[in-house]
């Protein structure tokens, strides 16, 4: 098979190195070669963060370079936006609605731009937008915005809901397991 | 790598681990552990950051190989990784050398699939005297110089037939390339099996015959590596004809995508979205101890001789009140020489910062210099509890190793004292008044001085946060007075200062430039 390609991004401190962790032991589970890679120096400082997930019969490269992504998975909208050009003509995005204003936004340097939704659509884009931090707050808790993306996410792969709760399981604490299996379930049927 | 150097010496396999720019800090004990050679097996670990991810340059550590006449491996992933680094202890044993593993981001940043074997336990060898290897006065490394150039040969003879140098046959001889690390993996994807491929896993010393056989099989030589054209000038150095460097920059990182539009012409081309994105750069992080004392700084319209950390951010708008950073320890010595050349005037406002892993690493030694050079310098200290910007390691003013375990603590204002600095005191950063305060008498003394900035990261586990503050849209008359210190969980919406509750700790630095009091909540007892 080809190489499959997934990008995760977002802002630094949300959450974005779990999901690649999660869905790198579920793809490496079903016997792919995978690779996942990411830059995390800063990304607890709230900059732009960006991980990249692999996996096919034989996967060469850790990156993914524009117009070679598959699935965009997107923490943040100004991100998705950003990262775009990544996407293969005909590929998907699934983001959060949420905005988060950059610096340069807050200093008033810059503007947040609008409609990038309906931008992105018009490029032809497949955008499946999701407002996950409602979501995670219905669940019980903003910071499981992750794990509503991944049950959204969820619904492009082929795994059984089995093995995704499995993966989760074992990338979660136990005390905050009931809190993600229902932010995972808001997710996947949102 | 002196620890390093020690372990092997007493006859265990040792490893030390850094980034290229820590190379330079090591190459003094590299060049002479050359000629030393090992008893145990001793690997340096070096990762180069080529875009520059998260440092301050990016420098091609392939030229320390060469320059200090050692073995260089070069894996293309985690695998390799592991392959090569059991390969490197055999080396380093066989050849009686110091082995060197050449990482990159994409290597170290990258997980792939990785098969474990059975760990072996090396006994330890024994340990015996002998000055004439392990002694280098001049004597004893006039006798050990011939012998490096003598195993850098055999070496040399090693690689032209060492399986992790292999050519990957093609189906078209028109070109050849040679290339390594992960520029060998943008070559396989942006090319599959279309040229032959010669892949050097030890990148020093080259393999010349292989090198001058693979040439001749193929039409047009082509050499794909990252930064410095190293592999490039080997070749031309034996006389062959080659492409390289004319073809990928020795700026920045390369990618399949650009490796496919000069071998392959093909241009990929992703999703165009016609829109001006603002950059979102790393910024303090809500609560961050080093912004109050960055704002008084600035206020005070000071000359910052910064260094390496978190609050190198503290150069980026609003704050803006930092003028240099160079690497480890720069800003104490810096400061130094600044006010040497600019005298009195300059030692009234000019000031350096560092913080408290920072000063541990290489800060002492130029407070040392300070006070016995006498420079009327003000270092300032952000003591934030932990080595923040590389994920929260323990520091030896810590009171935790690397593990997590108890450990000796030292003590900063003692450590200042004793090295001669007379004048040493502690601020809150939180506190602006305070921060101002001591930053004023700071540099008005006639002597030098060091101030603490002392405050725990606010990401820190065990800080406990008087949580969120909120602005009062009847109080606020969107002065933004609140903006001038770049905090994230600020911002305004329709005049109005708005914080982000999902953000704010309440550390109640913004309130403290409130003039309306517009911004409260519950303040720390």
């Amino acid at each position: 098979m080809e190489t499959k390609n997934m990008m995760i991004v977002g802002v630094g401190g949300q959450g974005t190195l779990l999901a690649s962790k999660l869905l790198g032991r579920l793809l490496l589970g079903k016997g792919f070669d995978v690779k996942v890679s990411e830059v995390h120096g800063m990304s607890q400082r709230g900059g732009s963060v960006v991980t990249y997930v692999r996996w096919g019969e034989q996967v060469r490269s850790p990156i993914i370079d524009k117009g070679q992504a598959d699935v965009i998975l997107s923490f943040e909208l100004l991100e998705a936006a950003r990262y775009t050009e990544y996407l293969k003509p005909g590929g998907k995005i699934i983001t959060n609605t949420q905005q988060v204003n950059p610096m340069p936004v807050i200093t008033g340097a810059a503007v947040y731009p609008e409609g990038l939704a309906e931008k992105m659509r018009a490029a032809g884009v497949d955008l499946d937008a999701v407002d996950a931090l409602s979501l995670a707050q219905e669940a019980g808790s903003s910071k499981a915005v992750n794990i509503v993306l991944l049950g959204r996410l969820s619904k492009w792969f082929d795994f059984t809901e089995a093995e995704w709760q499995q993966a989760i399981e074992q990338s979660v604490p136990p005390k905050f397991l009931e809190l993600n299996r229902r932010a995972f379930a808001l997710g996947r049927e949102a | 790598m002196e620890a390093a150097f020690g372990a092997s010496l007493a006859g265990r396999r040792s490893f030390c681990g850094m980034k290229h720019v820590g190379l330079n800090v090591a190459a003094d004990p590299l060049f002479t552990i050359a000629y030393t050679g090992v008893n145990g097996g001793m690997i340096v670990g070096v990762a180069d950051d080529a875009g520059m991810h998260s440092s301050q340059n990016e420098q091609d550590s392939r030229h320390y190989a060469r320059a200090a006449k050692l073995p260089m491996l070069e894996p293309a992933d985690s695998g390799e990784a592991l392959e090569f680094t059991k390969l490197a202890y055999e080396l380093s044993e066989g050849f009686d050398t110091p082995v060197i593993i050449k990482m990159c981001t994409r290597v170290s940043h990258s997980q792939s699939v990785v098969e474990p074997g059975e760990r072996t336990e090396p006994p330890r060898r024994p340990y015996e005297k002998d000055g004439s290897k392990y002694i280098m006065m001049p004597g004893n490394a006039k006798r050990r110089h011939p012998v490096v150039e003598e195993r850098l040969e055999r070496i040399a003879a090693w690689a032209e037939t060492a399986p992790i140098n292999r050519v990957e046959p093609g189906r078209d001889h028109k070109m050849g390339i040679i290339t390594s690390s992960t520029s060998y993996q943008y070559v396989k994807e942006a090319c599959g099996d279309t040229y032959p491929v010669l892949k050097l896993g030890m990148v020093w010393p080259l393999p010349e015959k292989k090198i001058t056989e693979f040439a001749k099989s193929v039409g047009l030589l082509v050499v794909v590596e990252e930064l410095d054209s190293f592999i490039e000038s080997f070749c031309r150095s034996l006389g062959l004809a080659c492409t390289g460097k004319s073809s990928f920059p020795c700026v920045g990182e390369l990618s399949q995508n650009a490796i496919a539009e000069q071998l392959t012409h093909e241009k990929r081309d992703g999703v165009k979205l016609d829109e001006d994105i603002p950059p979102r750069p790393p910024v303090m992080c809500a609560g961050c101890p080093h912004r109050g004392l960055f704002y008084t700084l600035k206020q005070n319209k000071l000359t910052v001789l910064g260094d390496i950390g978190c609050y190198t951010l503290g150069a980026v708008a609003p704050l803006g009140a930092m003028d240099s950073t160079i690497c480890m320890g720069a800003s104490i010595s810096g400061l130094h020489g600044f006010n040497k050349a600019g005298g009195g005037e300059s030692e009234g406002k000019t000031v350096a910062v560092i913080g408290d892993s920072t000063f541990m690493h290489s800060g002492v030694t130029g407070l040392i210099n300070t006070a016995y050079n006498e420079s009327s310098s003000t270092v300032i200290i952000l003591d934030n509890s932990i080595t923040g910007m590389t994920g929260h390691q323990q520091n030896p003013t810590t009171g935790f190793n690397l593990k997590g375990d108890p450990c000796a603590k030292i003590d900063l204002e003692s450590l200042c004292r004793a090295v001669g600095i007379r004048r040493v005191r502690v601020v809150d950063p939180y506190d602006l008044a305070a921060c101002d305060a001591a930053v004023k008498e700071e540099l008005a003394a006639e002597e030098p001085s060091v101030i603490i900035s002392r405050r725990p990261c606010a990401l820190l586990k065990y800080v406990r946060h008087p949580g969120p503050i909120s602005a009062d849209p009847d109080k606020c008359v969107g002065c933004k007075s609140c903006m001038r210190i770049g905090c994230p969980a600020i911002s305004v919406a329709e005049g109005r200062a708005v914080i982000d509750s999902t953000l704010c700790t309440g550390c109640g630095v913004c309130a403290q430039l409130c003039k309306f009091d517009a911004l409260s909540g519950k303040k720390e007892a």
